[in-house]
């Protein structure tokens, strides 16, 4: 209560101050979070801007989503960068919505407050057995090889078994596969995190299973994520040929979706495409028409991981509606050392925000925050968007964001446009909010400290001949950055 | 434009770090493509600064073509390619708004244009399977959807016409529905 108070004293000390811009916060510093702050800049030449983020280092996925091997993709922190750089325009990190500040306290101090902080969590399977050691979310394990301070210590045990299974058959499940299969000479030269490469030097894990409830007309991934993984350098194959099959239904699938047919291209080539099984070789098993049913202890090794029991499905509907799969009865097990449930992040809700726990986001419409879950109440939370993975959920790639948060701005520009959000109300902005945090000793780290980071881990990287050496912990970001 | 050229070679960097044999092998699944996506760059890339020579002799005329951007709104800009360079090039440095969030390195889809005229997108190469791939991805896919990156000016290129899709609409109304192709 007192710092509410001190937050109105704040508010009131400003108002006295002349022609002062519309001050919006950005809740998140991914893609949807710089995306949606470059389009505001370019919309509106009298609005300041503030990006926040919980860790010390910006991009969000970019940084800790993005394979290591996929350096091309990172390039769009150049242009987030020059966004950063703007003037009117700041990246403040290490500050928490929800621990360092209220979201309730940051509406309070901004015009208008942007969230666009993604989907931290998972969706689980819901399935017996799932509490097991060696079972995690494709998420953490992306998080723990790319060096996201969360992960940091995940250790995931690559040596006890010689098999992983991953379920999912979308682009994330592919990625992980990729890290586990690709030979760790090339991945050397990348900047996956040298704990994570550490350990997939010394991994035993020869078989990778990525088990899909539907078939490969179905399969999530695309094609340019399918490709490269079938291109990894002495990887056997496995596809069964009567998964390739298809039914009237797949075949009207396939010709109403581009990515479908040319994502089942690939997979009939490979097929055919017949490897020869060698020793000790690395191989990828692409296992369709399976879902998971429970995972199983093993025999010798009390709370652990011993197998994955998969039920084999077959698909009903036909072309008027979407193919489902519903088990048939049959079982089988795969012995496995490791699982990685690949299928779905999920958002976080935060305290005094509206949230649909059944949908996993803030419910909107069009990136305007609805007060109310049921889409039937049409009120507006005053002063509140939300933009991304929070607004629509967890899927599509960086580029999506772009149209996503052009239509949460279109919002935003209406709002300014009506006098919703209106100059007049003058709010403490950037000031008000570092005062209070440092009020609550926490230290921020703006770009030109993240800058510091950037530079001290290419300098690092550039000793192992990698583009960068990420650094792990936030007690190392933070040394750095306050260097 | 020092700076975009600054970044651009940046990108070229980081690809030819991953486009070497060490680190990306080739196999069946992507085989002479690869080739052709790394000549083009650099086809690119060295013969837009033969065109600045050529041009700084006075042969401006002959090295250019025109090319016209309609944007979202409908509005047109007409400017002058030197042949040789890329229209995402050409249209950053005519202040087009055209994003190209992978400066060129076939890794995203946002500098998809719309070739307007059949009889000019039948003029140009076919799109290597990477661009396809990127494509599939691209918001409003048409018949004559290609990255701005992967079209090269050349003389019979004269007169092209480049649609910005307007993505936001379809955005807004279907989410993410590719047009079949």
């Amino acid at each position: 209560m007192a710092s509410f108070l001190k937050l109105r004293w704040i508010s009131k000390s400003f108002s006295t101050l002349s022609s002062t811009p519309l001050r919006i916060c950005v809740v998140g510093s991914g893609p949807a979070g710089f995306y949606t702050a470059e389009k505001l800049l370019k919309a509106h030449g009298s609005v300041d801007v503030d990006i926040i983020d919980r860790l010390p280092t910006p991009f969000g996925l970019v940084r800790s989503g993005v394979a290591p091997d996929h350096p091309e993709t990172k390039i769009v922190i150049n242009q987030f960068s020059r966004v950063a750089q703007n003037e009117r325009c700041s990246f403040i990190g290490n500050v928490s919505v929800g621990s360092s500040i209220t979201l309730p306290e940051l509406r309070e101090m901004y015009n208008g407050v942007v969230l666009a902080y993604g989907a931290e969590s998972d969706r689980s399977l819901g399935i017996p057995g799932e509490e097991l050691a060696d079972i995690y979310a494709a998420r953490e394990f992306v998080w723990w090889y790319n060096g996201h301070p969360d992960c940091r210590n995940l250790a995931p045990d690559l040596k006890s078994s010689d098999t992983a299974v991953i379920l999912g058959q979308g682009n994330v499940a592919l990625d992980v596969a990729r890290i586990l299969l690709r030979p760790t000479a090339e991945l050397a030269r990348t900047d996956i995190a040298s704990h994570a490469l550490a350990a997939l030097e010394e991994s035993t894990i020869r078989k990778v299973y990525l088990v899909g409830r539907r078939g490969p007309v179905q399969a999530a991934c695309t094609a340019k994520e399918l490709r490269e993984i079938l291109g990894i350098k002495d990887l056997v194959i496995h596809i069964k040929q009567a998964d390739l099959v298809t039914t009237p239904a797949d075949e009207i699938e396939m010709k109403n979706n581009r990515i479908r047919r040319r994502v089942y291209e690939l997979l009939s080539k490979a097929v055919t495409a017949g490897h020869a099984s060698v020793p000790g070789q690395r191989e990828l098993h692409f296992v369709f028409f399976h879902k998971p049913d429970r995972f199983l202890e093993s025999d010798d090794r009390s709370g652990r991981l011993g197998s994955v029991r998969l039920e084999k499905t077959t698909l009903k509907g036909d072309e008027s509606m979407k193919q489902v799969a519903v088990g048939t009865g049959v079982y089988k097990d795969i012995s496995c050392g490791l699982a990685l449930k690949s299928i779905g992040y999920k958002s976080v809700a935060i305290d005094g925000l509206p949230f649909d726990n059944y949908k996993g986001i803030v419910p909107n419409l069009g990136g305007r925050v609805l007060a109310n879950a049921s889409l039937g109440d049409m009120q507006y939370e005053t002063g509140l968007y939300v933009c991304g993975w929070l607004k629509r959920g967890p899927t599509g790639i960086i580029a999506t964001n772009l149209y996503c948060a052009e239509e949460t701005i279109a919002c935003v520009s209406e709002d300014i446009n009506k006098g919703v959000l209106s100059s007049k109300s003058v709010k403490p902005g950037r000031k008000g909010m570092l005062e209070l945090l440092d009020s609550r000793n926490t230290r921020v780290v703006p770009f030109d400290a993240w800058e510091k980071i950037d530079l001290e881990e290419k300098r690092l990287g550039n000793l192992k001949n990698k583009p960068r050496e990420k650094l792990a912990t936030r007690e190392e970001l933070l040394k750095i950055a306050g260097k | 434009m020092f700076i975009s050229r600054f970044y651009r070679q940046g990108a070229h960097t980081i690809k030819n770090l991953v486009k070497a044999p060490a680190l990306n092998p080739r196999t069946s699944y992507s085989p002479v493509v690869y080739n052709q996506s790394i000549g083009a760059l650099k086809h690119e890339f060295f013969s837009s600064t033969t065109a600045k020579q050529d041009s700084e002799d006075g042969n401006e005329e002959n090295e250019k073509i025109n090319v016209t951007f309609v944007d979202k709104e409908g509005d047109e800009t007409l400017i002058k390619v030197p042949i040789g360079m890329s229209m995402l090039e050409a249209a950053h440095e005519n202040d087009i708004d055209l994003e190209g969030a992978c400066e060129g390195s076939l890794a995203c889809s946002t500098c998809h244009v719309i070739v307007m005229d059949m009889e000019q997108y039948n003029k140009l190469p076919d799109p290597s399977d990477e661009e396809n791939d990127m494509l599939d991805l691209a918001f409003g896919l048409t018949e004559t959807s290609r990255l701005g990156c992967q079209i090269i000016a050349k003389s019979e290129l004269e007169g092209l016409r480049l649609a910005i899709p307007a993505a936001t609409r379809n955005f807004a109304v279907d989410g993410f529905k590719p047009k079949p192709h």
